[in-house]
């Protein structure tokens, strides 16, 4: 028993650690190709962080993560909402308009921004999930419309209640009152190792998707919804239903994407608001395996690759957009060392059972099974 | 679109086979049905760009891309591999145009193109039809490399050139393009006579007549070929069962994994080429974000399209008209297609009842009427709504006609050999 659990464990953090490895492998050969220095690069990437770096990673990881839940409760319904990226700016752009006009004193006026945020982002994914359970809609493509649409939308409502900060050409929403921002928490010392205060709500809505997939009538369905259609109707399970709970609960979690930075450092959605969190959110949401705890590891790895590659420009004269190559080969190689080591586990099996029958004294065969 | 399905699912095979078909020549009277409308459009607003030349020929640069796109994504499904990564070897093929076409001039610029759209598709079929990777996660996966690497490359290879940079290639020069100049002024003469649809329809032989790029030719010469092999060689036959049944085209001695493999290389030259039009016709030099989701919108068009060349430049059609409606004073144009959009869910609506749809009629003519009054209330469309439209059309189109479309029966599923038993 136990050398089977631990071949299972050997197994399960082999395919991770092969993937990584494959991805740093390959990103070495495009820049010994290209003529770039590929032993700097790594030394300056894969330097211990300084404290300051070492909060903005945590501060990108905590943005990146819910990107990667939002992708993830859809992918366990084998839902791709490759929407959120439309999903979390029309989201951020509601919270900062409500925040900003502060109808309600003080963090009354932050939940509900929250909520509002929330509400709109799983009506921007709704969409999506009602043209694919009542008219058969592929929601890969659909999303993917209605993130041009949300671009387009966004700036024509931005130009509408925008006010032109002063001494700049960048228009911005109104700026949220001190009472309603959420305070950073400080790992260190000085305004510059500060992190999200919202990182705390992050670290809720991953426990409650655990806890909602794992542990409730719910979760179950959605699973099984995704695992097998034709199960989940034989049990009585609306598949359109599911379908679009699924996508509205994505689109909910996407709404909280943008937050962090709205409430946490820039008080205002601008014309330069972040964008394109929704796409790495993909990669992450992949990369950890759809498990909450997965993806806080996936979000840490790609904001501590975004955070280091930043120096490299100026000190090894490489542009930082090759990380963007590593994050990308990481999602095919994850999948494909998975993969492989499946296949490899179920051929060891499969000669542990020859053996195991071969020898007709040896009494237990299904040792080699678990 | 085309086979009319009733209302209770059981389809008359004789009056399938009489009604459902329509005559081959039906993209010419496509072409024609929609020159006549928009002329008719034209004359009842006012809005005189619609059918000018100048957007015609601006039409012709917008579809090129979007059906390029298309065919890629039109070869590698019918032999059943989704292929959303085309708008990553769109963008490693825009590099490939700036790269070779300004060190090595326009045509090995097209030749660079295809190169590097087909590596993208090498990426692809390695990972989906050796490995077995989910297609949308590998597609997915391409996208991002895609955009890294060119944004990578592109810092490395044009930052030092004079007119180039970070985001941009320097000024490559143009392939050859073809003008009949008796012609085109003689034409001219006829369009600037604004006469109802005999000046629309020689504002189009202008625009084809006049200063039309080679490699817009060659695309459009390429989804004729593209139609021809896939439908009436036996190499296309074979293709097509694969994306069909590849158990069945296995268990008869096809090489599954050969023909998606090379359907899926196909596929990314194809998206590499519409990269290097996008590079060297629509403009002069490699941009950062100069591909614009077109990949994306091209697989919308294939799918609009029934999975057929032929509705795929009807789809392409369609969305390059309304992008370039978007660009050229786009406000005006737009508001007059709310109001062909108005008329045409209006009869689309009644029929719907008539078929005994009710609550989708109901629904269709409700749709109508907002936009009618939305036409009556606002004289022009906001730029960043113009900007909107082909995405809209899109999204309407496939909620209004997505059960009439029929994908290879085995699209996107992953096939490993031997499963014939």
């Amino acid at each position: 028993m136990t050398r089977a659990r631990l071949i299972k464990l050997v197994l399960s953090l082999a395919a991770p650690v092969l993937a990584l490895v494959a991805a740093f492998a390959i990103t070495s050969l495009v820049l010994v190709v290209a003529g770039d220095p590929a032993g700097d690069v790594w030394s300056t990437i894969l330097s211990w962080p300084e404290e300051r770096n070492l909060a903005n990673i945590i501060k990108n990881a905590t943005v990146l993560y819910l990107s990667g839940l939002a992708v993830a409760v859809g992918f366990r319904m084998n839902l791709f909402n490759i929407g959120v990226d439309g999903q979390y700016r029309v989201a951020a752009f509601t919270a900062a308009v409500v925040a900003g006009e502060a109808w309600l004193p003080g963090y009354l006026n932050t939940a509900f921004a929250i909520v509002c945020a929330m509400a709109v982002g799983a009506m921007w994914a709704g969409i999506a999930g009602v043209l694919r359970a009542t008219r058969g809609v592929s929601e890969v493509i659909s999303t993917i419309m209605l993130n041009s649409i949300a671009t387009g939308l966004v700036a024509y409502l931005l130009r509408r209640v925008a006010e032109r900060e002063e001494g700049s050409n960048q228009i911005g929403t109104k700026e949220i009152p001190e009472g309603s921002r959420i305070p950073n928490i400080s790992i260190g010392e000085g305004p510059t190792s500060e992190i999200y205060g919202f990182i705390v709500i992050a670290i809720a809505a991953g426990f409650l998707f655990w806890f909602v997939l794992n542990k409730t009538r719910f979760g179950f369905d959605l699973r099984a919804t995704g695992q097998s259609t034709t199960a989940a109707v034989a049990s009585g399970i609306s598949v359109k239903k599911m379908t679009i709970v699924a996508m509205l609960i994505s689109g909910a979690v996407a709404g909280l994407v943008g937050l962090p930075i709205l409430f946490g450092s820039a008080y205002t959605y601008g014309s330069t608001f972040q964008s394109g969190l929704g796409f790495a959110g993909i990669a992450i949401a992949l990369l950890g395996r759809n498990h909450p705890i997965g993806i806080a590891v996936g979000a840490l790895l790609f904001a501590f690759l975004d955070e280091q590659s930043n120096p490299l420009q100026i000190l090894v004269g490489v542009s930082p957009d090759i990380v963007a190559i590593t994050q990308g080969v990481i999602v095919l190689t994850v999948v494909i060392s998975y993969e492989l080591i499946r296949r490899y586990a179920v051929r060891l099996e499969q000669r542990e059972v020859a053996r195991a029958l071969e020898r007709p004294t040896t009494p237990a065969p299904e040792e080699a099974k678990a | 679109m085309s086979v009319p399905a009733t209302a209770t699912g059981v389809v008359d095979p004789v009056a399938t086979k009489t009604r459902g078909r329509l005559p081959r020549y039906w993209i010419v009277l496509a072409l024609l049905g929609a020159m006549l409308a928009l002329s008719l459009l034209r004359v009842v607003t006012g809005a005189d760009d619609l059918t000018s030349s100048g957007t015609i020929a601006a039409t012709l640069i917008a579809i090129v891309p979007i059906m390029l796109a298309g065919l890629g994504g039109l070869w590698s499904e019918r032999a059943g591999v989704v292929n959303i990564g085309l708008e990553g070897m769109m963008i490693l093929g825009t590099w490939g145009a700036g790269y070779f076409g300004y060190h090595h001039g326009p045509w090995a610029g097209v030749a660079g193109a295809v190169l590097m759209g087909m590596l993208g598709g090498l990426v692809h079929a390695v990972a989906t039809v050796l490995f077995g990777v989910d297609h949308i996660i590998s597609g997915v996966a391409i996208n991002i490399i895609a955009l890294g690497a060119v944004q990578y490359l592109a810092a490395l290879t044009f930052s030092d050139l004079e007119g180039g940079g970070q985001t941009q290639s320097p000024k490559i020069g143009d392939v050859q393009s073809l003008t009949i100049g008796p012609l085109s002024d003689g034409l001219k003469d006829v369009e600037d006579k604004d006469l109802f649809f005999v000046s629309d329809l020689a504002a189009l032989l202008r625009a084809l007549c006049t200063n039309l790029s080679s490699l817009v030719i060659l695309s459009f010469l390429l989804l004729i070929v593209t139609w021809f092999v896939l439908w009436r060689t036996s190499f296309g036959l074979r293709l097509r069962s694969v994306g069909e049944s590849p158990a069945a085209a296995e268990s008869l001695g096809v090489k599954v994994l050969r023909y998606k493999f090379s359907a899926v290389l196909v596929s990314g030259a194809l998206a590499g080429l519409a990269g290097a039009v996008l590079a060297m016709v629509a403009s002069s030099n490699y941009r950062d974000g100069q591909t614009g989701g077109r990949g994306y919108i091209g697989l919308a068009a294939m799918i609009f399209g029934n999975w057929r060349p032929g509705g795929l430049l009807a789809g392409s059609g369609l969305f390059g008209y309304t992008e370039t409606l978007g660009l050229r004073q786009g406000g005006t144009s737009v508001h007059a297609m709310l109001l062909a959009l108005a008329v045409l869910a209006l009869f689309l609506g009644i029929w719907q009842v008539r078929q005994g749809q009710r609550v989708t009629g109901a629904v269709i003519v409700g749709v109508g009427a907002l936009v009618a009054a939305l036409w009556f209330t606002i004289d022009t469309v906001p730029s960043d709504f113009t900007g909107m439209t082909p995405y809209i059309i899109t999204l309407l189109v496939l909620a209004f006609a997505s059960q009439r479309l029929r994908m290879p029966a085995a699209d996107g599923q992953i096939y490993r050999k031997g499963s014939a038993g």
